[in-house]
């Protein structure tokens, strides 16, 4: 009823009868969802409590962060803006960040899919095991990440001083005769952080699989069989990932979260700043004016920046894992 | 229906009760492989207990041995000895740390499968934005969120309060993800439509249907929830030092220099044994989900 254009409305010369249309439109649109949400009530009350602290603590703050990109911030004063100045910064004078930039993508390129398939195939391969060697196996194997910041015993094994394993072992082996300073030569460096990297793939996903492949039910594959599948891999490609596609989806989000943010492994190993910047990531670029030298504004520029590379390539994976049983 | 539907597939059983080919030298092979595997994988966790257990002279030795010569608890003893000579009483570290991990934990994993479960089975306007925001907001960085959390928790009035640690853990954003993946999986749509048919509300659903079909997720999501907010050291929200928490407490002692080495390799073992437990306890309860045998398409 209030909807309907009044006659002096249509005496001046108001919106083009088109542009009404895809008012009115609009207006039903809404009326519809309005009437279908009304109908929901119960669900949004369910998704309420959780909704709002999310609100709170991660969304209210990010697009705090992501405002702040804008100005410049340096926690005593009020942030001033500046527009785009930061981000200019970063691509056009930064040099120290198209070298983290480089060194992340290339570390989330290795160890983003090598860790997703380890943690894949070894839940895979534990799965069919007898239930209580199971539960020991998964036990030991997700020990690295129980143990939490293994980077301190790497850092020991691989130490150019008296305490390292590694140089102990070559020295008295007679193949060096002098310690390698492995965590302070950048041809080192590298390689060492993907290997302790990949050393701690079995983790968030590692589990998330587990808890995945104990999800499907055996009819599945009983019904595989009779379909004709006649070995383990078919029944992989066929059967078994296809029914885990969630977890598959949630494994690639924690995968890109996980490669792309590596920081604390550099850190630890190397020390804040590896030598000539060779492991130096992003995120630590983005610590490094957070949290030392107090420039939030551009902090957040490097954050913002971070962000938008971690959604496009999740959306490119995305796409990648719905092929998966094609 | 669902009866026979069920009996239909109990029969179906009894006939093939196979599966694709399993060789003796595969399982051979594969159990090699595995043995390996674990091995390597165990080398941290076995360093860690040997680092406590060497006495102090051995851990400069040069060359450096792996294995303890004299094992020794003198690490535990002293750092036992330290605990009890602390300002605050250790065990009121203890008891924050236990609170905030167990009320986090049982919080966040109740709100978000509440959440999730609406998110994955319905759909309804908003409800895709949501899970989407929750989605992409898993990948922004925590590092420079600090100043703009402070600013939410000082308004919300929750500085220096146990709460500011453990609400934003119930809304943390993993634990939804994982949960709605999980109800996608493991639900089927029949199953709560024929529950719908015998009258049941949506909290009976959640409660009694859905939330034991999908227990290896909860129980994954407790490791996760447990681990994270058990390691929780200092953070900027609380000052008061009697609300500080374990991790906080040893690491200062940690700090104690070199001649603390050897109990700092202590307290990494002690810090462990609680996560490990919650690990074991919840890795042998994750078994298949039968209950939703014959209800998928």
């Amino acid at each position: 009823m209030f909807n309907q254009p009044t006659v002096s409305n249509k005496a001046f010369a108001g919106p083009a009868a088109g542009e009404r249309n895809i008012m009115r439109r609009i207006k039903a649109d809404l009326a519809c969802k309005w009437r279908i949400a009304k109908k929901h009530k119960m669900q949004y009350l369910f998704i309420m409590p959780y909704l709002v602290i999310f609100v709170a603590f991660t969304v209210v703050p990010v697009v705090m962060s992501m405002c702040l990109s804008f100005t410049y911030f340096n926690i005593l004063e009020f942030p001033r803006f500046i527009g785009l100045q930061n981000y200019f910064r970063l691509f056009v004078d930064d040099r120290i960040f198209i070298k983290s930039l480089a060194n992340t993508i290339m570390f989330a390129v290795v160890t983003g899919p090598v860790s997703y398939m380890i943690a894949l195939f070894m839940a895979w391969l534990i799965n069919d095991i007898p239930r209580t060697l199971r539960v020991i196996v998964t036990v030991l194997l997700y020990a690295p990440s129980l143990a939490g910041g293994m980077t301190n015993i790497f850092r020991i094994f691989f130490s150019s001083d008296a305490t390292g394993y590694l140089n102990a072992i070559l020295l008295k082996w007679g193949i060096i005769n002098e310690p390698i300073k492995y965590l302070e030569n950048p041809d080192y460096i590298v390689p060492i952080v993907i290997f302790v990297i990949l050393w701690g793939s079995l983790g968030t996903q590692f589990l998330s699989f587990i808890a995945g492949l104990q999800g499907i039910d055996r009819q599945y594959y009983e019904a595989g069989a009779v379909d004709g599948i006649t070995n383990r891999w078919q029944e992989l490609w066929y059967v078994t990932l296809p029914l885990m596609k969630p977890q598959l989806l949630f494994g690639a989000v924690i995968s890109i979260t996980g490669s792309f943010n590596i920081g604390s492994v550099v850190t630890g190993l190397t020390g804040t700043i590896s030598a000539d910047y060779s492991a130096h990531t992003v995120v630590l670029h983005l610590q490094d004016y957070g949290t030392t030298k107090f420039e939030m504004g551009y902090a957040s520029a490097i954050a913002t920046v971070l962000f938008i590379i971690m959604i496009s390539s999740n959306m490119a994976v995305r796409k990648l894992i719905n092929k998966v049983g094609e | 229906m669902i009866g026979m539907k069920i009996m239909g597939i109990k029969k179906k059983r009894k006939i093939m009760k196979r599966r694709v080919s399993r060789s003796v030298r595969g399982d051979i092979a594969l159990y090699l492989f595995l043995l390996v595997f674990v091995a390597v994988m165990m080398l941290p966790l076995i360093f860690a207990v040997n680092m406590s257990l060497k006495p102090l002279n051995e851990l400069w030795l040069f060359p450096p041995r792996f294995f303890a010569v004299n094992p020794t608890l003198k690490n535990y003893y002293d750092l036992f000895r330290l605990m009890t000579d602390s300002w605050i009483p250790m065990s009121r570290y203890i008891f924050n740390t236990f609170f905030i991990t167990i009320a986090g934990t049982a919080g966040h994993i109740i709100l978000a499968s509440m959440a999730a479960y609406p998110l994955s089975k319905y759909k309804f306007p908003g409800s895709n934005m949501i899970f989407r925001l929750i989605r992409s907001s898993l990948m922004f960085s925590g590092a420079v969120l600090a100043v703009p959390n402070y600013l939410v928790m000082s308004t919300l009035g929750l500085i220096d309060s146990y709460l500011s640690i453990i609400i934003p853990a119930f809304g943390s954003t993993l634990g939804l993800f994982l949960m709605k993946q999980f109800m996608d999986q493991m639900i089927p749509d029949e199953l709560l439509k024929s529950a719908d048919i015998d009258g049941a509300t949506e909290w009976d659903k959640f409660w009694k249907i859905v939330m034991p079909i999908v227990k290896p997720a909860w129980l994954t999501l407790m490791i996760f929830s447990v681990q994270n907010l058990w390691n929780t050291g200092a953070t900027p929200y609380i000052y008061t030092e009697s609300k500080k928490t374990l991790p906080y407490a040893l690491s200062q002692i940690s700090l104690g220099g070199l001649s603390r080495a050897g109990i700092g390799a202590a307290i990494s073992v002690i810090m462990i044994l609680f996560p490990l437990m919650v690990f074991i306890i919840s890795q042998s309860n994750i078994i298949e989900t039968m209950a939703t045998s014959g209800m998928k398409d």
